[in-house]
């Protein structure tokens, strides 16, 4: 219980003088992730917004395939971005491993099946006959696209938000890809293991309610756009 | 009109996108050398001050990758290290002479100790390391391994080899597969005895309620050395900068560092400067 006290106190001593190591720290997760986020969502929107329109032999397959990625282990992918990415490995050439962009590519990976399995999902919750009342009221495919995708924003944004969550807690990869490496690699999940290991629980437990608060404080933020714009 | 400002829209993300990665990857373009080590080095606190000084004076920058001595030992096989900070002499020797490594030069020492909680079922104090060992055993006491292939975990295989007895199996005897700060707040949790640095303990004992039981012989003893690698065999790898960080190791002002580090803090240190002395002479 002590330690809890302990904990929480250091916390908020460490957020209230700015301590420029936490800062810094909080700083790179919220920009790795954001950065993840923004990536995923650019292969994962279009990916995804194809699979549930389109209809060939094999979509099932892949669909099924989005939909286990979405529970894709993160150690597992840090595991083989790791391979790629050794100076021996296929990507090796690129001398990217243990850089926050080896970290960008691995929460990437992480996110895309989230983002690509949920925006599947909200286009094909949409009623069916909307795309063809569009086509008939003479929307081209582009138009008919951006409608679609109009209509089904709002469960869009939880694509936004779960593909955050998930690469923002996330430590295995980060751990692997990154290194943990003081001022350059470190995020707040992985800077939490190395406090627990040091025996530093009060600096841990700080980093975890700074870590809840960030990812309170987006989904927060997403949620208020999310409920303003809820259909009455 | 909706089209252009959709258009828009994604041009101004595209821009701030660029613009981020171009921030991140501005930074990789100094020179780093990676550094692989042991977990002790790191939980101890001794790489967050020497890393510093050693960034200051030379144009790299270090990439510290702690795992353990194996893992460490491992990459250097790979070539995906620069530079080893390692501590498990027998694994070293065997990668010297495979010609993995160009140079291993001794930096530091420091001592094992097992520690347990202040009750000790097993009545190990004050015995020397294998006799505690066979008591351990014999009473069937919890014993936490790290079960890492850490230079730590090699010598507690040593000491369980030279005590005739194979603890693999046993109800008591647990393997954490973690780190030693990791392991050793197992091993206080369960109230078991683990094999440990002094640095890495005395580091993080304030947390633990562990005492020290068994120290001092000559088996404990805990050797750090520095290993370049050889760079005929990995033309990829950041050789001067790796000879620079060895070089640094050993040099008068890292030494001094290294004798200093910890006294402040713990009342002692936690490592003894070596650079320089031969390898046989060290703990008598």
């Amino acid at each position: 219980m002590e330690l809890i006290i302990e904990g929480i106190t250091t916390a908020l001593k460490l957020i209230f003088t700015l301590d420029s190591e936490v800062f810094a720290v909080t700083l790179l997760s919220l920009k790795i992730s954001s950065i993840a986020t923004f990536l995923s969502l650019l292969f994962g929107l279009p990916i995804g917004t194809f699979l549930a329109l389109s209809n060939f032999p094999g979509r099932r397959v892949i669909i099924s395939m989005v939909n286990t990625g979405m529970g894709l282990p993160p150690v597992v992918v840090g595991l083989f971005v790791t391979i790629f990415l050794w100076r021996n490995g296929p990507f090796g050439y690129f001398e990217i491993l243990y850089t926050p962009t080896a970290m960008i590519i691995a929460q990437t990976v992480i996110a895309f099946p989230i983002v690509a399995g949920i925006t599947i999902a909200s286009i094909q919750a949409l009623p069916a006959n909307l795309k063809l009342q569009a086509l008939a009221l003479g929307a081209t495919k582009c138009q008919m696209l951006w409608i679609l995708l109009r209509e089904a924003r709002l469960p869009l944004l939880a694509a936004v938000m779960a593909g955050f969550g998930g690469v923002i807690s996330e430590v295995g990869a980060s751990m692997m890809v990154g290194g943990n490496i003081k001022g350059d690699t470190r995020v707040l999940t992985t800077a939490t293991v190395m406090e627990t290991s040091k025996g530093n629980f009060d600096v841990a437990i700080a980093l975890s309610l700074i870590l809840l608060v960030l990812a309170f404080s987006v989904n927060y933020i997403l949620t208020v756009i999310q409920q303003r714009e809820r259909p009455r | 009109m909706g089209k252009i400002r959709m258009t828009s829209k994604i041009l101004f993300t595209l821009v701030l996108f660029v613009i981020l990665i171009t921030t991140i990857s501005a930074k990789a373009a100094q020179k780093t050398v990676i550094l692989a080590t042991t977990t002790s080095t790191q939980d101890s606190g001794l790489l967050d001050v020497l890393i510093p000084v050693f960034e200051k004076d030379s144009a790299y920058k270090v990439k510290t990758i702690s795992v353990g001595s194996g893992q460490a030992i491992k990459m250097g096989e790979k070539g995906e290290a620069d530079v080893l900070l390692v501590h498990s002499p027998e694994a070293e020797k065997k990668f010297m002479d495979a010609g993995f490594g160009i140079t291993r030069r001794l930096v530091m020492h420091n001592d094992f100790v097992i520690v347990g909680s202040a009750n000790d079922p097993a009545k190990i104090k004050g015995l020397s390391s294998v006799e505690a060992l066979k008591k351990i055993a014999s009473s069937a006491s919890v014993f936490v391994s790290r079960g890492d292939n850490s230079g730590t975990h090699a010598k507690e295989k040593g000491l369980w080899k030279a005590a005739a007895i194979n603890p693999e199996g046993n109800k008591w005897y647990q393997s954490s597969g973690s780190g030693m700060g990791q392991s050793l707040n197992i091993a206080a949790e369960k109230k078991g005895y683990i094999l440990t640095d002094r640095g890495t303990y005395l580091a993080l004992k304030k947390n633990l309620n562990l005492v020290i039981l068994s120290e001092g012989d000559s088996k404990l003893l805990n050797i750090y050395h520095v290993i370049e690698l050889n760079q005929q065999r990995y033309p990829k790898i950041n050789a001067a900068g790796g000879k620079s960080f060895a070089d640094f190791m050993i040099s008068k002002k890292a030494q001094e560092v290294i004798k200093t580090f910890g006294i402040q803090k713990f009342g002692a240190p936690l490592f003894f400067p070596d650079a320089g002395k031969n390898v046989n002479a060290l703990g008598k």
